[in-house]
């Protein structure tokens, strides 16, 4: 195990870093639409919600890559390694933090909406700067969790072509014929960036501003 | 006679099989404080947020300042106003909870000043000025600043107060606002209201502080189990309680104040 090799790992783990923190970023942002989608009463877009939560959180995240990765293309679409792994890795994180925002939304006390309504704020508006904001610092520790999860997932990806970090490793090991300390090396660094994000996290989760009173 | 500021007329509601207000009639008179008081359960609190339509009546009409409120009444027929309609009519109530409800993610100055950016659209900086004005009012200045968590019940309820006179209603309504307060913490709140009683605010206060219906009070409704049995000012209404009903309430009242004594 030399030093170049370390190296190399380690800028594989920046690709890691990325696809998961895009990612996650995305597939929260899709996650308040889903939520909202949800929430509207309006037929068509509830049971767009419920069948998009249901496939992505029930079928297998490898399963869901190649099946972008093959099915995207056969109907003319053709997409980068990279593109395929965000859209695969944030639909389905996507589907994940809609159910753990779903229990946020609903624990929004029932009188901080309708202080809302009073102050003449409109559904959207509501949603937009009251609902959404309690309902994530609600629901941050389980936000922190899922982002460890998909750092993880995002081993995953290599599937469509992605070099991030086991990619990384797995190529090295077959080149140097070092499998033990490559994959221990590889195992060492998910840990310390999860280490890091679970730490952040609960710095973040310390300094966010008042819940409401349980 | 001049326009009642609010005029309810043969409001009933029901939750399932329980009618908890019946067939409710009651001129709210500008300028003056009415306090509803009565037993729990006996329909005013359900009262007070069918004047702010947070409860739909099952019949009858609510007129805000000669205004139908969350109903039109067209051929002797309700129809549901528009999400629109209901805002603008709403806009002359300022509603003050006894759960506060003040939104934990933003400070006092943010929680005064979130309608008149959000909803009035105003900038930033005049939002803000405006809802220190408020915050000066109800004695806050100094903790503008502060979250919701940090400030003291009595202190949350008199932001929430300043939110509500942010928008400048006409009408304030009050939902037992001294309810979930230490007893040491509803005298400012308390006194918070009465100044906005002697500035000539048109209020509606459900309460059980007696002692507040009976020095600011202009009238007094007394409700018991979903009928207003009582609306007259407070000198008739505590001076010489008629009604069985009444007097059990207020010696229940004053037995408890008794008690406190022993």
């Amino acid at each position: 195990m030399t030093w170049t090799l370390f190296e190399l790992l380690l800028q594989a783990s920046l690709m890691t870093i990325f696809v998961s923190v895009t990612s996650i970023l995305l597939g929260l942002a899709f996650a308040i639409g889903l939520s909202a989608m949800r929430m509207s009463g309006i037929g068509p877009l509830v049971w767009f919600a419920r069948i998009f939560i249901s496939f992505f959180r029930g079928v297998p995240l490898l399963v869901q890559l190649l099946l972008i990765f093959n099915l995207l293309p056969a109907i003319g679409i053709s997409l980068s390694s990279l593109a395929t792994a965000l859209i695969g890795l944030s639909l389905c994180t996507a589907a994940y933090q809609a159910e753990n925002l779903r229990g946020g939304f609903e624990g929004v006390p029932r009188g901080l909406i309708e202080s809302a309504e009073m102050a003449g704020l409109s559904p959207v508006q509501s949603f937009i700067w009251i609902r959404t904001p309690i309902a994530l610092r609600l629901t941050f520790p389980a936000l922190v969790n899922e982002a460890i999860l998909i750092l993880k997932s995002s081993s995953l990806v290599s599937v469509v072509g992605m070099i991030e970090l086991t990619k990384m490793a797995q190529n090295l090991a077959a080149s140097t014929y070092m499998p033990l300390p490559i994959f221990a090396s590889a195992g060492l660094i998910y840990l310390a960036i999860n280490w890091i994000v679970a730490i952040a996290g609960r710095r973040a989760e310390a300094a966010l501003p008042g819940l409401p009173a349980k | 006679m001049t326009q009642p500021a609010i005029s309810v007329r043969n409001v009933s509601k029901r939750f399932g099989e329980t009618l908890v207000l019946k067939d409710i009639n009651l001129e709210v008179p500008r300028g003056q404080v009415s306090c509803l008081i009565g037993p729990s359960g006996s329909g005013k609190s359900t009262l007070l947020r069918c004047m702010a339509f947070l409860e739909e009546a099952s019949a009858g009409m609510i007129e805000i300042e000669g205004e139908p409120l969350g109903f039109s009444e067209k051929d002797g027929k309700r129809r549901r106003q528009t999400a629109a309609e209901l805002r603008r009519t709403r806009s002359k109530i300022g509603m003050v909870f006894q759960q506060f409800n003040l939104w934990p993610h933003m400070t006092a100055l943010g929680n005064v000043s979130m309608a008149l950016r959000r909803v009035r659209g105003l900038s930033r900086k005049d939002a803000e000025e405006r809802a220190m004005a408020q915050l000066v009012k109800v004695g806050l200045e100094a903790r503008a600043g502060h979250y919701p968590s940090q400030l003291s019940g009595g202190q949350q309820q008199r932001v929430a107060i300043a939110r509500a006179l942010a928008l400048d209603p006409t009408i304030m309504l009050f939902d037992e606002p001294t309810s979930a307060l230490d007893p040491e913490l509803t005298g400012e709140v308390l006194n918070v209201m009465r100044a906005l009683a002697d500035e000539g605010m048109t209020m509606v206060v459900v309460t059980h502080e007696i002692g507040f219906a009976a020095s600011v009070g202009n009238n007094v409704c007394f409700l018991d189990h979903g009928q207003l049995l009582f609306h007259d000012t407070p000198e008739a209404v505590f001076a010489a309680p008629r009604h069985p009903r009444l007097e059990q309430f207020l010696d229940t009242y004053l037995d408890r104040g008794a008690q406190m004594l022993r």
